[in-house]
């Protein structure tokens, strides 16, 4: 038999296009070496080295279920929210939420029985976002938070101390800024990313009410913004560092003089500058308002479209609830966090001295959590506004105004779809 | 029984596959590509207009019919369209700076004697290059805010100020760096559409003028090489704007950070990729944008062709 020419292409598109519908999702089902069902886990891309082999290896050690850790660098929030729409997406993951869109869409599962006995055990403030209608969507993995670092030495040279009202702050990041080194480095965008609802937590006030109202329709807010825009005016910023805020680089690189970051900068910080820095919380924006820190916490959640939706939980159970050994690892062996759990939190030797101290105060005394009722749309429509007030100089009232309406029409579409 | 039918009858899948087949081998060849485009362009496009009739927060199979709300809400929110003012202003910056640019760099290159390969392919390269990588360098290396950024640098030696590019908006020094990336990318290709299009004008008529006394530069440009160039130019300025409302990979890696983007020189499509794909995952909302958005490169682009008399026979 001659094979035409034609024959063979033709064969050869059939035989392409069958093969490329073939269904390798990176994911099979049932337990093919004995060690049950197999789960998929998926991590966002932490910067700080060994952190990936350490959760492979927690996931190694697991023996009721075959773990795959899946580390995925890039857009993690929107890779999730994409994969939670379908089945090929991950059976356990983290994530900064669940948002409360998935979790009335009921995407994420319900983890309130997994804490049975240990509910106490976890920092309440991280725990109440994680939270909605009294039921509990993820178990807070770590603690994170952030706050403001300063160079000791430039600030003594400039005979200022640590600012504890935004006044303050203002007036040294003017003075510290020289022709070299800004005053003061908040994010490449102003500090509207970064500080989000810091600010207004400052000025005693807050994003939403425990009764799901607007939580700064006041004039405080207004005062509050407006002297962010003085730091921008003055040109006490540093805008486009080659690395955001969320690196310490342009801090330890001499670039600015204070810098707002993580706690999970805090190692990299010592090591580069000694003992030549401290910690601060955003200082206090209205008259006897407390400075405030943002505490969040990633949680690992469950996805609703889970074949082995028992065999998640109960490993997501052991690992976060169960293995405290593994828990207090991950939070000190690599980057810097405070364990979410109180009773760890307490017994973290490299939490009691220093700065790491002082910041485990903040997180305590000044931490606030953004509400699961402060959802995407909200924060875009502050962060906006709060951009054209710092970089443009809008006017602090009038943004204000149209996001409080704007935030107002978000929460009541949340409520009414919870009703 | 009738003995008398000599013919034997053609089977029906006979008649379907055509004489020699060529109906079969139609669709064996073409199949693939037509299923292709139904499945991952008809398909989501459809879907995407049902999307958009729905209220769907993260989930592509909603149950909230909501009409035309999302529509409403689309035009009325003034970040979608302060987007479509975004891509308004950048296409009257891009436009014109690529097709005098690019025309230039043809005109350049068309007179050269020697080593015109060369100064073609140069020009030619960073057509080449991929946005994403671009807009990086043009971020961290070229205009950072820092002091040993390469234009703060240059602009040091002059002792001026650094100067935070991408984070000014007054004056709004960011539209520089958007325009001067895809300037660089894209000019060079458009200077090969110029340079085909020269090199198609017969030197016949060039001899003409110069007999009829005009003189070489303006002249000669304003009344021979325009004029042939004119199918050329309307190609390429459809491409051009059809390219701009496309922006998105330069905006996106220029300015985005961590936690969203500015509100300013957001083009559509990066406000409508925060909408539906974002952390809020809104997709009835993106989707009545994208529909919109939709609508409004047709109708741009039917007029413009209309105007233009795009497919005239040319005389």
């Amino acid at each position: 038999m001659t094979i035409s020419r034609r024959t063979l292409l033709g064969t050869g598109a059939a035989v392409g296009l069958l093969s490329a519908c073939g269904s390798n999702t990176g994911r099979d089902d049932g337990g093919s070496d004995g060690k049950g069902p197999k789960l998929s886990q998926w991590y966002h891309q932490y910067g700080e080295d060994g952190t990936e082999q350490a959760v492979k290896r927690y996931a190694d050690a697991y023996d009721k279920a075959d773990v795959s850790v899946q580390w995925r660098p890039g857009n993690y929030d929107e890779q999730t929210a994409a994969a939670l729409l379908t089945k090929s997406g991950p059976d356990v993951f983290e994530v900064n939420g669940p948002t409360l869109d998935q979790i009335q869409g009921g995407q994420v599962l319900d983890l309130t029985d997994l804490f049975d006995g240990a509910k106490d055990d976890f920092n309440p403030v991280v725990l109440a976002p994680k939270t909605y209608d009294g039921r509990i969507w993820s178990v807070p993995q770590v603690v994170d938070m952030q706050l403001l670092y300063y160079r000791k030495s430039l600030l003594s040279d400039a005979g200022r101390k640590p600012p504890t009202t935004l006044d303050e702050l203002v007036d040294t990041a003017r003075e510290l800024t020289t022709k070299k080194v800004k005053g003061l480095f908040l994010g490449n965008d102003g500090g509207s990313g970064a500080l989000g609802g810091t600010p207004l937590y400052a000025a005693g006030l807050q994003l939403v009410t425990d009764d799901g109202k607007v939580g700064f329709d006041d004039p405080a807010a207004a005062v509050a913004l407006a002297h962010l825009r003085d730091l921008y005016e003055d040109k006490s910023l540093l805008l486009g560092a080659p690395s955001d805020w969320s690196d310490p680089s342009a801090f330890v690189q001499g670039l600015t003089a204070m810098q707002w970051s993580g706690l999970w900068a805090l190692p990299a910080v010592k090591k580069a500058l000694g003992d030549d820095f401290g910690v601060a919380a955003f200082p206090s924006a209205a008259p006897g308002a407390k400075p405030a820190v943002p505490v969040g916490a990633y949680g690992a959640a469950v996805s609703a479209r889970s074949a082995h939706k028992q065999a998640a939980k109960d490993f997501v159970k052991w690992l976060w609830i169960e293995k405290t050994d593994y828990q207090r690892d991950f939070a000190l062996s690599y980057g810097f966090h405070i364990p979410a759990r109180l009773s760890l939190a307490k017994k973290a030797a490299p939490l009691t001295e220093g700065p790491a101290a002082d910041a485990v105060r903040f997180s305590t005394e000044n931490g606030y959590a953004e509400p699961l009722r402060w959802t995407p749309a909200s924060r875009v429509a502050y962060q906006d506004a709060l951009s054209r007030i710092i970089k443009s100089g809008a006017n602090p009232e009038s943004e204000l105004r149209s996001v409080v309406r704007k935030v107002s029409a978000e929460l009541d579409r949340v409520k009414k779809k919870s009703a | 029984m009738n003995a008398g039918s000599t013919r034997p009858r053609e089977r029906p899948w006979r008649r379907l596959a055509g004489s020699q087949n060529r109906t079969l081998w139609f669709w064996a060849f073409v199949g693939p590509f037509a299923l292709g485009l139904i499945v991952f362009t008809y398909v989501p496009l459809g879907w995407s207009v049902y999307l958009s009739f729905f209220d769907a927060h993260n989930t592509v199979s909603p149950t909230d019919f909501v009409g035309f709300d999302n529509y409403t809400s689309m035009l009325k929110n003034d970040a979608f369209t302060d987007s479509l003012w975004t891509f308004v202003v950048f296409t009257a910056f891009i436009v014109p700076t690529t097709y005098v640019l690019s025309l230039s760099l043809a005109l350049m290159v068309n007179r050269m004697r020697r080593a015109q390969a060369f100064f073609r392919s140069v020009f030619f390269l960073p057509a080449a290059c991929s946005y994403v990588v671009a807009a990086l360098i043009w971020k961290m290396s070229i205009f950072n805010g820092v002091r040993f950024g390469l234009a703060n640098t240059v602009l040091g030696w002059f002792g001026a100020d650094q100067t935070a590019w991408l984070s000014t908006t007054d004056p709004p020094w960011y539209w520089l760096v958007i325009v001067t990336v895809r300037l660089w990318l894209q000019a060079g290709f458009y200077m090969i559409l110029f340079l085909a299009g020269l090199q198609r004008i017969s030197p016949t008529l060039y001899e003409a003028a110069a007999v009829d006394g005009a003189r070489p530069g303006w002249q000669v440009l304003r009344h021979i090489t325009l004029p042939q160039l004119r199918a050329t130019s309307v190609a390429v300025v459809l491409l051009l704007v059809i390219n701009a409302f496309q922006a998105f990979d330069e905006f996106y890696n220029l300015l985005s950070d961590s936690r969203g983007y500015p509100p300013y020189a957001r083009p559509p499509l990066v406000y409508l990729y925060y909408t539906a794909l974002g952390q809020g995952q809104n997709l009835g909302l993106g989707s009545a944008g994208a529909v919109l958005l939709a609508l409004i490169v047709a109708v741009v682009t039917i007029g413009q062709a209309r105007w233009f008399g795009l497919g005239r026979k040319e005389d």
